[in-house]
């Protein structure tokens, strides 16, 4: 088997870090207040799953990327006009309304479902990457359910580095307790990796590449059909958490009294 | 019948064996401690269920906890491997039969068991910080949107597993038995072992600055790289004045995301600083007693991998920054680099 990826990268989109959410109840369950119109951004885990995606297909020539991302289609847009310029890539839409509510393993159905329906692909080169958890629902479930749902005996979560051995094996290393790596060999594809942060940095936006994408974005925008996600889980309660303390804002202060005072209470209890 | 109420038979609580082969890790023995709490308040008995290579002294370390134990055991689940964990675990589900799974969030746990609920037809959540049982209803609490939503869930799918994560219940610390241990023969394909278990590498830095059990968590910003009052950079003295605060105090090093994307930019780095130090957005959310900010201005994204540090001070030259909001207890609005040198020598003589 000559070394030729077909790599899936599964990614939402997950409001930009730094906007302040709301949580409301809707007919249909929580949401965020005004979240159509917060700006959005790929999800931060996911998107160093294309970045390595990206970078690994580049290495082994013939190799073909897909980024499987599902939300709905205007904001899907809106922040595909920006990760269209970060890699080459192949986009399949799914145009469905999921945010942080929504069901984990629902998404994940309609995220193995859209993977099984993609044209070419061969399971023997298969990779299929994502983030190790969501900026929305934060589960840490939903790669594991697409991996089990596709049949990938071979998952690891939190990876941070992906080595291609020369015969063809992969060593991985996935966070572990305490700052630690574990270390593993796989034979080869079909594997599932859920990404921590890689080692790669965010590439810089090519304006090029983006004209590149967008040429088949755009149309598989327009063609992807709005779904509906089955909600499993109920929410009893949803609100932001209540910590607001009394700063004791210290002015004036030399460095000498700040350092003993710091140093009495790193010290006490 | 209301939602996510039912008659709960009995509750599994799942664990594997820690790294040292003799016993369980530290959240295990604090979970163990939740699903003792949900099985009283359902009526319901606990069973324990135990994967890893040796498990016999695992199991007598619970075994006054006088629930039955089954286990799976063997060279082949001796080290986490997704295939074979998920083949351990399914035989012990099905073996037990339980509706409601409790398992602590362990990296090894946090891998396999969401694909043992899909397999088992079941469903899973992750990251539970409790647990309610009421009326014979279940209920857990969980965090979303990287802990800025705080929200109580339930399901009516069976079985639900619960990961739940340290720092929310007492450790169990009762004395160690002899526990009679039902052991279940799994038998493993060929196709499982494709991946073998090659070490565990602790990342390449001056010190391991990671300590999850330290009593202080110490987080250096984006401000120990800039240019400084001189108009110059003093990269190497700031990681002087941090290495030696963390080797002085026995604190555990965090960083914002600024800072650790700076290594990526071609910029001036602090050489010990790793993604692994990161405290969210990307990053972990570390339990700690206390946490000290330094050059760090405390916006949101930094502030949320906070939720769980109790006392929390911060050094930063701008009295107006997100510590001052409500954020931390105390704010020091002073120069991270004139007090932390001044910090150590205090920290030194004690």
């Amino acid at each position: 088997m000559s070394d030729i990826y077909h790599i899936v990268v599964c990614a939402g989109i997950v409001p930009d870090p730094l906007q302040t959410l709301e949580p409301i109840i809707t007919p249909t369950g929580p949401a965020l207040k005004n979240e159509m119109m917060l700006p959005a951004v790929l999800d931060p885990w996911a998107s160093h799953a294309l970045y390595e995606a990206a970078n690994l297909a580049a290495h082994f020539p013939g190799s073909k990327l897909w980024l499987v991302s599902g939300a709905p289609k205007a904001k899907l847009q809106q922040v595909m006009m920006n990760v269209a310029q970060k890699a080459s890539f192949e986009l399949v839409p799914l145009d469905i309304a999921a945010n942080g509510f929504s069901d984990a393993h629902a998404i994940a159905k309609t995220l193995a479902d859209a993977v099984q329906f993609i044209p070419g692909l061969e399971r023997s080169r298969l990779m299929i990457f994502g983030g190790r958890e969501s900026a929305s629902r934060g589960a840490g479930v939903t790669m594991q359910l697409v991996g089990e749902q596709l049949g990938i005996i071979d998952q690891f979560q939190g990876v941070d580095l992906l080595t291609v051995q020369s015969d063809g094996s992969f060593e991985i290393l996935e966070r572990i307790e305490g700052g630690r790596h574990l270390a593993s060999i796989c034979k080869g594809p079909p594997v599932l990796l859920g990404w921590a942060t890689g080692r790669l940095p965010e590439p810089k936006n090519n304006p090029q590449v983006g004209m590149a994408n967008m040429r088949s974005v755009m149309p598989a925008l327009q063609k992807a059909k709005p779904a509906t996600l089955a909600q499993n889980v109920s929410y009893a309660n949803v609100a932001p958490p209540k910590q607001h303390r009394q700063t004791r804002v210290v002015k004036d202060h030399s460095a000498d009294e700040i350092a003993s005072e710091l140093a009495e209470w790193i010290t006490r209890g | 019948m209301p939602a996510g109420e039912f008659m709960v038979q009995n509750i599994l609580f799942l664990a594997h064996v820690d790294e040292s082969g003799k016993g369980m890790p530290r959240v295990a023995l604090e979970v163990i401690t939740a699903a003792q709490d949900a099985a009283r308040l359902a009526s319901a008995s606990l069973v324990i269920g135990i994967v890893g290579g040796e498990i016999s002294d695992a199991a007598d370390s619970v075994a006054r906890i006088g629930a039955p134990i089954v286990g799976v055991c063997g060279a082949d689940f001796a080290h986490p491997r997704y295939a074979t964990d998920a083949a351990a675990l399914e035989a012990i589900c099905r073996a037990v039969g339980s509706d409601i799974v409790i398992a602590p969030a362990t990296s090894r746990f946090l891998r396999v068991i969401p694909g043992v609920a899909q397999g088992l037809g079941g469903q899973v959540d992750t990251h539970i910080t409790s647990l309610e049982f009421g009326d014979g209803a279940v209920s857990a609490k969980r965090w979303f949107y990287k802990q800025r939503v705080e929200a109580v869930i339930h399901r009516d799918s069976r079985p639900w597993f619960l990961l739940v994560d340290p720092g929310g219940y007492e450790r169990w610390s009762g004395e160690a038995g002899t526990a009679r241990v039902e052991g279940l023969d799994v038998q493993l394909p060929a196709e499982t072992k494709r991946t073998t278990f090659a070490g565990v590498r602790v990342p390449a830095t001056d010190a391991q600055t990671i300590r999850p059990d330290a009593k202080l968590l110490f987080v250096a910003g984006a401000g120990w790289c800039k240019r400084q009052s001189d108009g110059t950079a003093h990269v190497p003295e700031a990681e002087a004045a941090i290495l030696d605060f963390l080797q002085t105090s026995g604190a555990s090093l965090g960083g914002s995301k600024s800072l650790v994307d700076q290594s990526g930019e071609n910029q001036s780095v602090l050489r010990f600083m790793t993604h692994l130090n990161q405290v969210r957005q990307t990053g972990s959310t570390p339990r700690h007693p206390k946490g000290l900010s330094t050059c760090c201005h405390g916006e949101e994204p930094h502030v949320v991998g906070w939720r769980f540090i109790n006392e929390r001070r911060a050094i930063n030259l701008d009295p107006n920054c997100g510590w001052a909001r409500g954020k931390a207890d105390v704010l020091y609005v002073a120069d991270a680099f004139q007090v932390i040198p001044k910090l150590n020598a205090l920290l030194n003589k004690k």
